[in-house]
């Protein structure tokens, strides 16, 4: 039985094996080492906070980040900036209220309470200043890409000349990462675009990395209560199951069977 | 039941004249089972866990979740990240479904291996492939719920299988869409009958256990057992802690997943909401449906994939006449147990190649794979039963073990239990 177990666990390896080869010509994602991978895995504040400028000054102006409010950037496993720096945060932008008590909306500064304010009315909108491509809201983003986070750190570097034969048209870019290598959106990062506040030298690179960290905790705000609780959780269940296999093998030693 | 048992006390006795509950659980405790039942036994107290942490957790997730095309996905993402632990219920349900195939398909299996389908537990058996198919439509049902774009997408392929039907079909898919497409009352119909099948499911539990308890546990060696004797151990203390230890490291990989890779059982488009405008480009099911969907696609005409498909889940209920060997246990059909093994490696081929596009060789294999399949159960097992030359079975589970009988199979036997 054991021995034709093995060959057929061979021979669906073969065929799995071929089958993987066929369908190679998966391109290979540029690696990081990322901070929130892991059993114990964090993010890096520092990379959350920086990540959380890149998204403001660069990303923001077309993609929207609708299920996010700015008071989850003071909540704890997040970027964790003060209550004042959050509040500062949200009243730089303005809001769309009401209607008052004369029918009328009025504007705002924003508040902790406020989703992140949208750049666009709706996806019409959006579609119409970015030559019919929708920009996806980034919420969820990091998980909404097969590849995940490596996808998108990859996509961001991914920008080169096309090769001989491929010709674009208008308003289309070449990524090597893209599904299909046609990108509706240029490339947006440049070696020192943003002024870290915190001194880091922002190279494509870093840039990168940090918008991507920052886009994993938008996409898994628990992640981190999420590791903590996994690890105790598991080692409970180990403890446990472990004086349950001794209490069952005293048990079933009153008669003669093994277990 | 045990008719002779009596209450201790005398409200007990009372109670139990006028409702027999505590003959019930003594029925429940003292149940003899076979003594010889390996981990493989444990899954039907794993898969009642299962279950019931499905209902709890998808009770609590139904409190917050919004049953409407515009809020659905808002609704799940709010469960997400302000719902007090939401993430761990929603991954619970989610990771769930998937901890519950996995263990269905090895009770399955088990089955298949030691033949507890056959005389007299056919009906335990259609019973349990009842469960199966209402748990596959509870499952594709709640994969459509969040509403990203393989929920959308994959409601519309699989509804539109209906169609196939000769003349009627179109009407049916418009009447089980509510509409013309899958719009919002496809998706409140679903989560309404999302919500009642489990309870289905449970009703058809309880009598699967119950059918259980009339013949008592097939068991590795596969013969009859006399019970209660010195093959049999009372259900309590002896299984409840041998099922307690392997619900337990069941619950470690499930926990595993929960916690470490939530998402990887999941299809990253299914965090877009869902689009009718914008066509994924592979429609894949979750990997617990892909055997199936492997067939389906493999036959060229719709009809008849269809056909096709709904007979390979249907020929199982016909299993106990299709398997025409009175030996129960692969441990004693050395030719059975082969095949044994190439059907279990055809189903796992299947499932692999239903997650690759249908086209080149993927779509060849899936074709010998699913011809295969069928011939297993439609030629090999019924000819199987007459053919071939069985090893000699021992008359009871404790005789070959403690007695040294001279019967040959003993050596045998342990040898294959121990390699399982």
């Amino acid at each position: 039985m054991n021995k034709f177990l093995k060959i057929n666990l061979f021979i669906y390896f073969i065929l799995t094996a071929t089958c993987n080869a066929l369908a190679a010509e998966k391109v290979e994602y540029l690696k990081t080492d990322w901070s929130f991978k892991g059993l114990f895995g964090k993010f890096d504040r520092g990379s959350l906070q920086r990540g959380y400028q890149v998204y403001t000054e660069v990303c923001s102006s077309c993609h929207s980040m609708k299920y996010l409010s700015y008071r989850n950037l003071t909540e704890k496993g997040g970027p964790e900036f003060t209550e004042d720096q959050a509040k500062a945060i949200a009243a730089s932008f303005e809001v769309t209220d009401g209607p008052n008590a004369d029918g009328e909306m009025f504007k705002r500064p924003g508040k902790l309470s406020d989703k992140f304010v949208m750049p666009y009315e709706n996806v019409k909108a959006a579609q119409a200043a970015n030559g019919g491509a929708y920009p996806p809201d980034m919420s969820v983003l990091a998980k909404a890409r097969g590849g995940g986070v490596d996808y998108i750190y990859s996509l961001l570097q991914g920008y080169e000349d096309p090769p001989m034969g491929i010709t674009l048209d208008e308003g289309v870019y070449y990524n090597k990462f893209m599904y299909g290598n046609k990108i509706k959106m240029s490339n947006q990062l440049s070696d020192g675009l943003v002024e870290y506040a915190d001194g880091t030298v922002s190279t494509v690179e870093q840039m990168s990395k940090d918008v991507t960290t920052f886009l994993m905790w938008a996409a898994e705000p628990h992640l981190e209560a999420r590791h903590r609780m996994g690890f105790k959780a598991i080692v409970y269940l180990i403890i446990l199951t472990t004086l349950v296999y001794f209490s069952m093998k005293r048990i079933w030693s009153r008669i003669e069977t093994e277990v | 039941m045990s008719e002779e048992y009596t209450p201790k006390s005398k409200f007990g006795k009372w109670f139990n004249d006028r409702l027999p509950l505590l003959s019930l659980a003594n029925h429940l405790t003292d149940y003899p089972t076979p003594k010889n039942l390996n981990y493989w036994w444990t899954f039907g107290g794993i898969l009642t866990f299962c279950l019931i942490t499905q209902i709890v957790t998808g009770l609590v997730l139904a409190m917050h979740y919004i049953a409407h095309a515009d809020m659905a996905f808002d609704s799940v993402e709010h469960i997400m990240r302000d719902v007090n632990y939401g993430w761990l219920i929603r991954y619970i349900h989610a990771n769930g479904a998937s901890m519950f195939f996995l263990a269905v398909y090895i009770h399955i299996f088990r089955s298949l291996f030691y033949g507890s389908y056959k005389a007299p537990r056919e009906i335990i058996w259609i019973i349990g492939i009842i469960i199966y198919l209402l748990m596959m439509a509870a499952a594709f049902m709640g994969y459509v719920l969040p509403w990203g774009q393989m929920s959308f997408w994959g409601a519309t392929v699989i509804t539109n299988l209906f169609s196939a039907i000769p003349l009627v079909g179109e009407g049916i898919v418009t009447w089980l869409w509510g509409g013309y497409s899958v719009d919002n009352p496809t998706l409140t119909r679903f989560f309404t009958l999302h919500y009642l099948i489990p309870f289905l499911i449970l009703g058809l539990v309880v009598l699967h256990i119950w059918a259980l308890h009339v013949p008592g546990n097939n068991n590795p060696v596969g013969i009859d057992i006399k019970k209660p004797s010195k093959d049999t151990v009372p259900f309590h203390p002896y299984i409840v802690i041998k099922d307690g230890f392997a619900l337990l490291m069941f619950m470690i990989v499930f926990a595993f997943f929960v916690f470490y890779t939530p998402n990887i059982l999941g299809h990253a488009d299914n965090y877009i909401e869902a689009n009718p405008l914008v066509t994924p480009a592979h429609i894949v099911p979750e990997w617990y449906l892909l055997p199936f969907y492997a067939i389906l696609r493999s036959v060229p005409d719709k009809l008849l994939g269809v056909v096709a498909m709904l007979s390979a889940i249907f020929i199982l209920a016909a299993l106990p006449w299709l398997d025409t060997s009175k030996i129960r246990s692969a441990v004693f059909r050395p030719l059975y147990r082969q095949f044994y093994w190439i059907l279990v490696a055809d189903v796992l081929i299947l499932g692999y190649v239903g997650a690759m596009p249908a086209e080149g060789l993927y779509l060849l294999i899936a074709r010998i794979a699913t011809a295969y399949y069928f011939l297993h159960f439609l030629v090999i097992l019924p000819i199987l039963g007459y053919k071939e030359k069985t090893l000699p079975v021992p008359l009871s589970i404790t005789d070959p073990i403690l007695g040294g009988s001279p019967n040959l199979a003993t050596a045998r036997n342990k040898e294959s239990l121990s390699n399982k």
